[in-house]
């Protein structure tokens, strides 16, 4: 087709109509406005009912947001359990990834519905299910045991909602290898650990990266079910927040909220860029 | 691709810690819950399982079908406006240039990494009472009380502005559920507008059809999969949201995972609690169902 401008758009460029470019511009403000009145608010040099009224510019309510312990401790919390569960995520994805893509099992297909189901099921079902898990068998790990290992049962459950999503990203990266590889390293000598070392993990790595990025998001996210598995001295930065809005709506909680906002938004950038870096591969 | 047989240790060795995880972390506590979700409470905090179906039959009071109810009004008509939202987003992206693609399609996924509570608590500052959007309205009711004092109508719009009530109101909670909900359905419709032979469109409109027709009778049965897959993955996560009738809704718009959240952690009734959890697990397996089903039997049908 040739490239020439032309008065009236096409049969299918309707991203020059204007009317639907309206229709996005203005999809685009209702998913952007109450994030960038967010963040400006956060600004806002007000006390009480700060959000209502704009008052002048200030960073003060960042600096009680650093300063505020319970604050700084629930999103150490939250960093330390998606680091943890991120890294199991993505073992065990890409585990399930490797067995689905090499095996034929009997039964296979319902084992692949069974590692896809944590990721339809509604989250509060997972949620009421880990709490009555945990607390009928006695497994709650005590909120007073040491730093990282009271939370050990919110990373359990992050780890098994989050690498059914890890396995499917490794699965489609695997689907791509070339299995000749594999037989050519093994006509040279090489064990079955060292093809899995030297030429599949390698292969896989793209899809290894993508899937802990994807695991690490997920984790910052949850709400629901860290709510359902959390005990009165294990908060993460959401559930704190949550008990936080509860009672009010302070610009502290702005401040906080831009802070890992900032944080999303580093991850997704990191994520973009070895996705471009990956297509630069190929 | 091998026989499991062929090398039984590497099969093992793969499969053995994962089946163990799913089966001991997701597998086991499903069943518990079932389990409970059969007995009553003895006590305050021991739960005898009696095989009772009582809990079930408790499902059909009018309170808990009126919650149904809303429910599902609520996740369908939230499920349709996303629909019809996405529809002309995902033709834009679909059809723009190879350069601006990948960044209409960033800014549409980039609030769906930003937490789920943040975005909830964002919209709180919005649509509050004395929030942005009833400033904005109330500027709106300003510039048109204004223009109509002029031309001495000015009693028309009232003599106030009346702030609308969005926090604990259908309305509202249904402004956060297709808030946060909306890229989930932008997502397939792209896709299957991307994957569609243009050529059809161009023979349509070559043989005289309208732009209107043409999408009418052209564009849309063509991307119905793409709508059907956006219509399931946003209707699912919306019938049992939590977050967002919890805050916006202050408790005057339960949905079914409010009440589940209350059994569990301020009325310790988890026999019923479990019973409504599965319930809804149920009814998100009777939609997968269906959807497969639907999808096997157009299958069948392409092969003749």
């Amino acid at each position: 087709m040739a490239r020439k401008r032309r008065d009236r758009a096409g049969p299918f460029e309707y991203s020059r109509k204007l009317s639907l470019r309206i229709a996005f511009l203005l999809s685009a403000v209702f998913l952007y406005a109450p994030i960038v009145v967010l963040v400006v608010f956060s600004f806002n040099n007000s006390r009480r009912g700060g959000n209502v009224i704009w008052k002048g510019f200030t960073t003060k309510y960042y600096d009680k947001a650093f300063h505020n312990d319970s604050l700084v401790e629930a999103f150490t919390n939250s960093l330390t359990i998606a680091v943890v569960s991120t890294i199991f995520a993505v073992i065990l994805g890409a585990m399930t990834a490797v067995v689905l893509w090499r095996f034929r099992f009997p039964l296979k297909p319902v084992f692949e519905g069974m590692v896809a189901l944590p990721i339809v099921i509604p989250e509060i079902c997972m949620g009421v299910s880990l709490a009555v898990f945990f607390s009928s068998f006695g497994l709650y790990v005590p909120s007073e045991s040491p730093f990282p290992l009271n939370l050990t049962n919110i990373i359990i459950a992050h780890i098994t909602f989050s690498f059914p999503f890890a396995a499917m990203v490794i699965r489609t990266r695997l689907t791509t290898f070339n299995r000749e590889m594999e037989e050519a390293a093994k006509d040279l000598g090489a064990t079955e650990f060292q093809v899995f070392r030297d030429i599949l993990v390698p292969h896989m790595k793209p899809g290894l990266i993508a899937g802990a990025l994807l695991a690490f998001t997920l984790s910052l996210d949850d709400f629901v079910i860290t709510f359902f598995t959390s005990g009165p001295n294990t908060v993460t930065f959401p559930v704190k927040v949550y008990s936080m809005v509860r009672f009010s709506v302070t610009p502290e909680i702005n401040a906080a909220s831009t802070i890992l906002i900032l944080v999303t938004l580093i991850v997704t950038a990191v994520a973009m860029r070895f996705q471009s870096f990956e297509e630069v591969e190929k | 691709m091998e026989s499991y047989r062929k090398n039984i240790r590497v099969f093992l060795a793969f499969f053995g810690p994962t089946a163990g995880w799913l089966v001991l972390f997701f597998f086991v506590p499903l069943a518990i819950i079932w389990i409970y979700s059969f007995g009553e409470n003895s006590s305050l905090t021991t739960i005898k399982t009696t095989w009772t179906l009582d809990n079930y039959k408790r499902l059909f009071e009018p309170e808990i079908i009126g919650l149904f109810w809303r429910s599902v009004w609520l996740s369908v008509v939230s499920t349709a406006i996303c629909i019809v939202m996405a529809y002309p987003i995902a033709m834009v992206i679909a059809t723009a240039s190879r350069k601006a693609k990948p960044w209409l399609l960033l800014v549409i996924i980039l609030p769906f990494w930003t937490n789920l509570l943040i975005r909830t608590y964002a919209l709180l500052n919005i649509l509050g009472t004395r929030g942005r959007l009833n400033d904005l309205l109330h500027w709106f009711w300003n510039m048109g009380h204004g223009a109509l004092e002029l031309v001495g109508l000015g009693s028309l719009l009232g003599e106030q502005f009346e702030p609308i009530v969005f926090l604990g109101t259908p309305g509202g909670v249904m402004i956060g559920l297709v808030y946060v909900y909306l890229p989930f359905a932008v997502l397939p419709i792209y896709s299957s507008l991307e994957r569609l032979d243009r050529n059809y469109l161009e023979a349509s409109l070559d043989l005289g059809a309208s732009q209107w027709h043409t999408f009418r009778k052209i564009l849309l049965p063509l991307s119905i999969s793409g709508i059907n897959t956006a219509a399931i993955i946003t209707f699912i996560p919306l019938l049992g949201s939590f977050l967002i009738p919890n805050l916006l809704g202050r408790g005057q718009v339960d949905m079914i995972a409010n009440v589940i959240e209350r059994q569990f952690k301020s009325a310790n009734d988890w026999p019923f609690g479990s019973a409504l959890s599965l319930f809804l697990l149920y009814i998100t397996f009777i939609i997968l169902a269906i959807q497969s089903f639907a999808a096997m039997r157009k299958r069948n049908q392409e092969n003749g």
